[in-house]
């Protein structure tokens, strides 16, 4: 495990409970967690493992039933904006440019005209949406609303990326692009990246560490390093056989759940 | 940044609806054309049925539409009957639309705020809706001896019975709005740093600004049909009393002439909210008319 001092992220047996009608779900059992800072990581597992929840409590958009959440020491009370997250359905403000939306952060905290203007024109360009800078959202591709939403949470100076399943509502090519692109940023900016996905690929293909989550209740079942130098060839062996390795163990514990 | 690749295919899409050929242009004023002709030819038509009507049955109650042309004229210019109605249209319409936009107004002014935080603030919600359900579906004309009471004979009551009628459309509508909105942006906004009064006025509102204005445009077709229940509480002045003074000396042509002009101020003031709303909700395609 790495040192306390270098992790940004901790999670300590953190636990979730839905009611749902007269009873409850487990949705998540004790779950721990450290992350060090810059560390890119993708959480993957079937439908229902509780992968978003944790997510979710991490960004502070849910409170965990026990347990608690720590950023840089500091425990998680509600969202901040510290942590920022990126949505499948990319929850754009429908009303506002752009550069509106990616202004949106900077505004809130009242800094002077100018830096906002200058962070806004860099994280605009930083996504290469300079054309589209005054459209509204319904005016973009699934791809362009998806940078939208990575660069309103960097302009906001976010230390934690979260992603919830960002690229799964995209085609086979926006995304591979979308992936090439996230993987750029997160090295020029250096930002600890969650990412939720629940294809083995694109696990492998971007993080430094795979945690694969099993169902009923939630729980990480196992926890992979990857260190393909990048790019990363998805044709070559060594990718392969990694790929092999995560998917074997995904579909072991599906296996048992089905059983 | 490489961007071409995702950027060609976006670009195409958005690109052919900026494009405008000739042909595309002259097929646009046709359609526009056949708008106007069908939207005016049926109202025209709806009157030479009337005309007809009027001739075959030979009926003395109604007047035929050249009738009320001529009360029309005269309402506006005079110098053909010159009794007390003669050239007073602008002082009527005056006064109706004082009292139609001032209960219309006050309706937003109190129904919008109060809707946002009702759709917002779960205790107010429960403070409120059960008294609001008890209290819409009494009809405004039913407040009417109670209106009187309260702000005597005059306008005030007018403006009152106006304002009730205005006021469950737009406090409904938003807080119909609010209780619609996507709670993915409130989650993105609190993240952003957002909060308190900031999220009323940065996402509250212009969220459920669509809900809005579909709830002000109901509404102000509300407010110019109470106008002629809010100016029989005894107003000498106001469209709505010249209906009513045509009633009572049996001159069906005045009473038309005002059910005309009536129509024709919601008509104009419905235009100018669609405008307003058009500008309002470019960002909201599906919204516009």
């Amino acid at each position: 495990m790495s040192n306390a001092q270098a992790d940004i992220l901790t999670v300590r047996g953190v636990t979730k409970r839905f009611a749902v009608g007269d009873g409850e779900v487990e949705a998540l059992a004790p779950v721990d967690l450290a992350i060090p800072k810059g560390e890119f990581v993708c959480m993957i597992g079937a439908s229902g493992c509780g992968k978003s929840t944790l997510l979710r409590i991490i960004a502070g958009f849910e409170e965990p039933t026990t347990g608690d959440v720590s950023i840089d020491g500091k425990p998680v009370t509600g969202p901040g904006s510290d942590r920022g997250m990126v949505f499948q359905d990319y929850a754009l403000f429908p009303w506002m440019t752009v550069r509106q939306n990616i202004s949106f952060g900077p505004r809130q905290r009242h800094l002077p005209r100018e830096e906002i203007d200058k962070t806004t024109d860099e994280f605009v360009r930083m996504v290469g949406l300079e054309r589209f800078a005054d459209r509204h959202p319904n005016q973009l591709s699934g791809g362009m609303k998806q940078r939208v939403a990575i660069a309103r949470v960097l302009a906001n100076d976010a230390n934690i990326l979260l992603m919830d399943e960002p690229f799964g509502a995209l085609d086979a090519l926006t995304r591979e692009q979308l992936q090439n692109e996230l993987l750029q940023i997160w090295k020029r900016t250096g930002v600890t990246t969650i990412f939720v996905t629940h294809s083995v690929e694109e696990a492998v293909l971007l993080a430094d560490r795979v945690l694969v989550m099993s169902a009923g209740p939630g729980r990480i079942h196992s926890d992979f390093r990857i260190d393909l130098p990048r790019p990363r060839d998805v044709s070559s062996p060594e990718f392969n056989a990694l790929r092999r390795d995560v998917a074997r163990r995904l579909t072991s514990h599906l296996m048992l759940a089905r059983a | 940044m490489s961007d071409h690749a995702t950027t060609l295919p976006d670009g195409g899409e958005t690109s052919a609806a900026h494009l405008k050929s000739p042909r595309r242009r002259s097929r646009q004023r046709l359609e526009t054309l056949r708008a106007i002709v069908l939207g005016a030819g049926f109202p025209i038509l709806l009157i030479l049925i009337w005309d007809r009507a009027v001739a075959i049955t030979g009926t003395r109650l109604i007047p035929s539409p050249y009738q009320v042309a001529v009360m029309m004229y005269d309402f506006t210019f005079g110098g053909i009957y010159d009794d007390a109605f003669s050239g007073t249209i602008l002082i009527h319409v005056w006064k109706s639309m004082q009292r139609v936009y001032g209960g219309f107004l006050l309706a937003a002014l109190i129904g919008i705020p109060l809707g946002m935080m009702i759709g917002r603030i779960k205790v107010l919600r429960q403070l409120l809706d059960p008294t609001i359900s008890l209290l819409r579906p009494i009809p405004v004309t039913a407040w009417l001896p109670l209106s009187m009471i309260f702000f005597g004979l005059g306008p005030n009551a007018a403006i009152f019975l106006v304002f009730l009628g205005a006021f469950y459309p737009i406090l409904l509508n938003t807080m119909f709005g609010v209780r619609s909105i996507d709670p993915r942006l409130f989650e993105a906004a609190s993240m952003l740093g957002c909060s308190g009064t900031g999220m009323f006025r940065q996402i509250v509102l212009p969220a459920s600004l669509p809900a809005i204005f579909s709830g002000l445009r109901i509404a102000h077709g509300f407010a110019w049909i109470l106008i002629v229940v809010g100016e029989m509480t005894g107003v000498p002045t106001g469209l709505g009393s010249v209906v009513m003074d045509g009633r009572t000396l049996s001159r069906t042509d005045l009473v038309i002439t005002g059910m005309i002009v009536i129509g024709a101020c919601g008509f104009v003031t419905d235009r100018i909210i669609v405008a307003i709303s058009n500008r309002l909700l470019s960002w909201s395609p599906q919204h516009r008319e």
